[in-house]
């Protein structure tokens, strides 16, 4: 690819609302029922059917804006955005235009150099989602499924600061982050409950102008949406440096073809003829309510990410992956909350704990091991009960089921540390008489042997042995 | 039977005079004997056999304010398991499978439902012409029109083919019918009448309301319809009164105003009636002044781009897809669409919903619909200044009385002028009632009361009061059978 | 506002409606009727006046987070115009 171009990347994101019932009807909007089973008389929209908004989605939306440092609109009205498809079922959407309830913010994302971006987010509004067009053969008609009319749906707006592909992914992956830790989604991407469309476009490096854009639709995993902007980039390069010129439009990703191509339905060839709901009223939102939202936040993921930096004293790295997500943060924040030891929960959290897990294909929240179980493995470590090397068996006896609980297994296992002068140093004066050679090495220097006599000592103790304490006792029995 | 109001019906029914079954036989023989006024477009297969067990629970000492009155709906209201038209062949096959808020409070105060009654296709329309299943005839003079698009419930009224209808008023659609055929109707305040599952026009103004013969019947039925719906974001949590208690109360110290623009060319014989309609409420004790709505000539403007725009959109459901008509062998999607529509909708739907289009299309929006939307502000704004010295304002229903039918074919815009003095209501939200008043070259006329915000309570007392002392509403077209 | 044969085709598209050439003249006129009326409007200055979209200016209740719907799939299907395995059928939609 030529380098004089950049690329400029604006994304709407639509996030489905974790709610238990519709935007506006009664309907459940749980994922994955029989076709139409979930579609009431105002999801089909009947005649004479009229909306009535969900509370719900109020604190959601406003916990996300408050999340990125938005305006709150005082004012939230809906509005009609007109054009025919099959599934929408009123030939209109209901959605924010005019007034959205989330207006600016911006969001850091991390390079994958380490450093940091801005990425300011233009609005975010609520709207209803449509059906499904169900495009296998019934006699070569499309079968339409209204179960997800009507679910509701936050759209987030970004403003065209993102570079790359890679820079749309982190975006993308901070906005799931963030809409998942506050709740405001389950963030479930196989389901549909996070969709990305991406504006891309092409320009001069230098110049102030956008080149024409498309935009790629309902793109649905972080790796397709990488994938199709990576494609568009080509394809626009190609098209530009061929003298062409790029053709404003909506496109579709397919990823079996790992290419994008234009959309033919007229979804969206249309003048939207937006206007007040009528059917429905102005919410007002007032100060209070903001208030009471923002009391009942969970702290966000940089701010999460940033204390266990300066508080917990983690690394940078640790901080980044075990804030990355609401439940393995909390996991781990339980956890020291228990033994107090944040580096030695860190460390267990991120190695043993999140391999089982990544092994296994285990969700955090279904961990065999709980945070509390992980916590007092830690303790008897700290308090010398059993060494580094045996809280491991411990680890896999509670992750393999064999015990529910970490005490009553080092007692029935018998794994308590051998620990306490009295036991050990027969031992230790045992083998350093049985190996006058090594104990010789050592005194003239060669103090390498030391790792020798430690190895004879925990074979000896079946690995029961404090490994500290076994190395004091052979340094100075051998010193003296 | 049929010469005695719902009120008195339902006197006669708890004393005994008749049966319920009686009463409905009797409309049901009506209805069949003048199936040429086209006034219903389906009769209730069961009503008979409700009125049994009304009957049936009448005598075991049942006493629900409606039990056993046949009524009528506009075909605009769903009723479970009946077909509900909106007077479209869009809809000639719609089974609705739920009921309308109207319908269902309306049962439960024990009322039956004696049939659909015809109207202007989806409510567009003055005259009933509009109706794909052809013009209603006003019975006062069967090559009338009965006015629209309530012309069917209207028409049923004063034939006495039932004793009250329900019907909706988006710019006059009860008021105007109830004036051409000799009844009483009212609109009550937007937002008084829950409008879940009344088939929509135009949402920010249809209003469901009854049309009967006296102002006493629409008490009575109103406070069975009227309240807060929680399946009706727009429906109004203000308290709903029992507006019979409030019937015959003294007119001593009301203040009525006259709207100077409304009185100034007023047609002789339609300025005759009101003046003489001013003389029976003054000897009644209230008090007139001149009061002005200087925007009110911007009414009609303003309506004829709001009401088409919201229903430019609240028609798009219309696809044939999941219920309605469907056009045969659709060759792409695109032709299922435009053919159900096309070959379902007529002239007058298609003409409003391309106007509401265009008028909210990019480019038009700021100089039609929201130059529409503001000059309501303004119109609602002389009400509420209006409103500050009187308790209501008086003027006439209509121009004149109901014109002939085809009249104005070829002038739709004399058609569209018939809700001249009605629309302003329907724009502001407030309450107006329609009061027969007279007569002109033997047609009804009447005379229209708008009342403050959730004054339903005055515009009835004065109906009531206005009837106490004439015997408009006492008359009855003779019918050739 | 003239109404011309171009603006009445775009719109008919919008709003899905079939224009036969023959349906242009009456669609104009129909529109033509209307829109006379409405230029009225036009006479009077509107500036800052802040447009109505509800006449009683009320704010909106909000209905509890719960489902209160049943599956009545079979009834609603029973008024369809084409269905199949619980699907409204329509002419395929390419996308």
């Amino acid at each position: 690819m030529s380098g004089e171009w950049e690329v400029v990347i604006g994304l709407e994101i639509h996030v489905q609302l974790s709610t238990i019932s519709k935007i506006f009807s009664g309907s459940s909007a749980t994922f994955g029922a029989e076709p139409n089973t979930q579609a009431s008389a105002l999801d089909l929209a009947l005649p004479g059917v009229l909306p009535v908004v969900n509370e719900a989605i109020y604190p959601k939306a406003i916990a996300f804006g408050l999340g990125i440092g938005a305006n709150i609109g005082a004012r939230s009205c809906f509005d009609r955005k007109n054009y025919f498809y099959p599934d929408l079922p009123k030939g209109y959407q209901i959605t924010q235009m005019d007034e959205p309830i989330v207006l600016g913010g911006e969001v850091e994302i991390t390079l994958a150099d380490g450093t940091a971006k801005t990425i300011r987010v233009t609005r975010a509004h609520l709207e209803e989602d449509a059906g499904k067009s169900l495009h296998e053969d019934f006699h070569g008609m499309t079968g339409i499924d209204l179960n997800r009319a009507g679910t509701p749906l936050l759209e987030i707006v970004s403003e065209p600061d993102m570079r790359s592909a890679e820079e749309a992914v982190s975006y993308a992956k901070t906005i799931h982050q963030l809409v998942t830790y506050l709740s405001v989604s389950d963030g479930d991407m196989s389901q549909g409950s996070l969709r990305c469309d991406a504006n891309v476009s092409l320009r001069k490096k230098g110049a102030d102008a956008y080149g024409t854009r498309t935009e790629t639709k309902n793109v649905n995993s972080f790796r397709f949406l990488e994938a199709a902007i990576k494609y568009e980039v080509v394809r626009q390069t190609e098209v530009l440096e061929s003298g062409g010129k790029i053709t404003q439009e909506t496109r579709l990703y397919d990823p079996d073809k790992d290419e994008t191509r234009p959309m033919r339905s007229k979804e969206t060839a249309t003048d939207y003829r937006y206007f007040p709901e009528p059917d429905l009223l102005p919410v007002i939102i007032d100060d209070a309510f903001i208030a009471k939202v923002r009391d009942s936040m969970p702290e966000l993921p940089a701010q999460k990410r940033a204390r266990f930096h300066t508080e917990m004293g983690l690394t940078d790295e640790d901080s980044r992956v075990l804030s990355s997500e609401l439940g393995l943060a909390t996991y781990f924040e339980d956890c020291v909350n228990i033994c107090s030891d944040p580096i030695m929960a860190a460390n267990w959290v991120k190695g043993d704990l999140l391999g089982g897990l990544n092994r296994d294909n285990i969700e955090i929240s279904d961990s065999p091991v709980t945070a509390q179980a992980m916590a007092a493995i830690i303790v008897r470590i700290q308090d010398g009960t059993i060494s580094g090397k045996i809280a491991k068996n411990v680890f896999n006896a509670v992750w393999e089921g064999k015990t529910d609980s970490v005490d009553d297994y080092i007692q029935s296992e018998g794994l308590v540390q051998v620990s306490g002068s009295h036991e050990l140093e027969p031992i230790v004066d045992r083998i350093i008489a049985n190996n006058p050679k090594q104990a010789e090495q050592f005194r003239s220097g060669k103090t390498k042997v030391l790792g020798f006599f430690v190895g004879q000592v925990m074979k000896e103790t079946a690995g029961k042995a404090n490994p500290k304490q076994v190395n004091d006792l052979i340094i100075s029995k051998l010193n003296d | 039977m049929i010469n005695r109001s719902l009120s008195q019906q339902l006197d006669d029914l708890s004393k005994g005079e008749y049966s319920s079954v009686e009463l409905t036989q009797t409309y049901l023989d009506r209805i069949e004997n003048h199936q040429s006024l086209n006034a219903y477009v389906s009769i209730s297969k069961d009503v008979l056999e409700k009125a049994r067990q009304a009957d049936q629970l009448r005598a075991a000492g049942e006493r629900k304010p409606l039990l056993g009155i046949p009524l009528a709906h506009k075909d605009i209201f769903c009723e479970a398991g009946v077909r509900t038209t909106a007077g479209s062949k869009m809809l000639d096959n719609f089974i609705s499978p739920y009921d309308s808020t109207v319908v269902s409070l309306l049962r439960n105060a024990g009322a039956l439902s004696l049939g659909k009654t015809n109207m202007d296709e989806f409510a567009m329309g003055s005259s009933n012409e509009s109706s794909y299943f052809g013009a209603v005839k006003n019975p006062w003079q069967v090559d009338r029109v009965p006015g629209g698009s309530s012309g069917g419930s209207a028409a049923a009224v004063a034939a006495r083919l039932c004793a009250a209808a329900t019907g909706t008023d988006t710019g006059g659609s009860i008021r105007q019918p109830a004036a051409f055929c000799g009844i009483t109707g009212i609109k009550p305040t937007y937002g008084r009448v829950s409008r879940w599952g009344m088939i929509a026009y135009a949402s920010s103004l249809d209003q469901a309301g009854p049309l009967a013969t006296t102002a006493e019947d629409c008490a009575l039925l109103l406070s069975a319809m009227a309240g807060a719906d929680e399946k009706d974001s727009t429906s109004s949590a203000v308290q709903v009164e029992d507006y019979s208690k409030f019937l015959s109360q003294d007119l001593k110290g009301k203040k009525i105003g006259l709207c100077v623009e409304y009185m100034e060319g007023l047609d002789p014989e339609m300025s005759r009636v009101i003046e003489e309609a001013i003389e029976v409420l003054s000897k009644l004790g209230a008090e007139f002044m001149d009061i002005s709505l200087p925007t009110s000539p911007l009414a009609i403007p303003a309506y004829y781009i709001i009401a088409p725009a919201e229903c430019s959109a609240n028609l798009s459901r219309y696809d044939g897809v999941r219920f309605g008509y469907r056009c045969e062998n659709p060759e792409n999607l695109e032709d299922l669409y435009k053919r159900s529509r096309s070959e379902s909708f007529g002239q007058e739907v298609k003409n409003r919903i391309m106007v509401g289009a265009f008028a909210l299309s990019a480019g038009y929006y700021d100089a039609y619909y929201k130059k529409a939307q503001q000059i309501r502000r303004l119109i609602k704004n002389d009400f509420l200044e209006a409103f500050k010295s009187v308790d209501a304002i008086l003027g006439p229903t209509t121009p004149g009385p109901a014109f002939k039918i085809g009249a104005n074919a070829d002038e739709p815009q004399a058609m569209y002028l018939q809700d001249i003095y009605t629309i302003s209501a329907n724009l502001a939200g407030l309450p107006a009632i329609s009061l027969p008043a007279g007569f002109i070259e033997d047609l009804p006329a009447g005379i229209q009361l708008i009342g403050n915000y959730f004054d339903e309570a005055t515009l009835l007392n004065l109906g009531h009061q206005f009837q106490a002392q004439t015997d408009w509403h006492k008359k009855a077209p003779e019918l050739s059978t | 506002m003239d109404v011309t044969e171009e603006v009445v085709r775009n719109i008919a598209e919008l709003v899905q409606l079939k224009v036969d050439d023959a349906d242009i003249q009456q669609l104009t006129e129909g529109m033509q009727n209307i829109l006379a009326l409405a230029d009225q409007m036009q006479a009077i200055n509107t500036e800052g006046v802040e447009p109505v979209s509800n006449p009683l200016d009320a704010s909106q209740k909000l209905r509890p987070d719960a489902v209160t719907e049943e599956n009545q799939r079979e009834l609603f299907q029973s008024i369809a115009p084409a269905t199949e395995s619980g699907l409204y059928l329509v002419p395929r939609v390419v996308e």
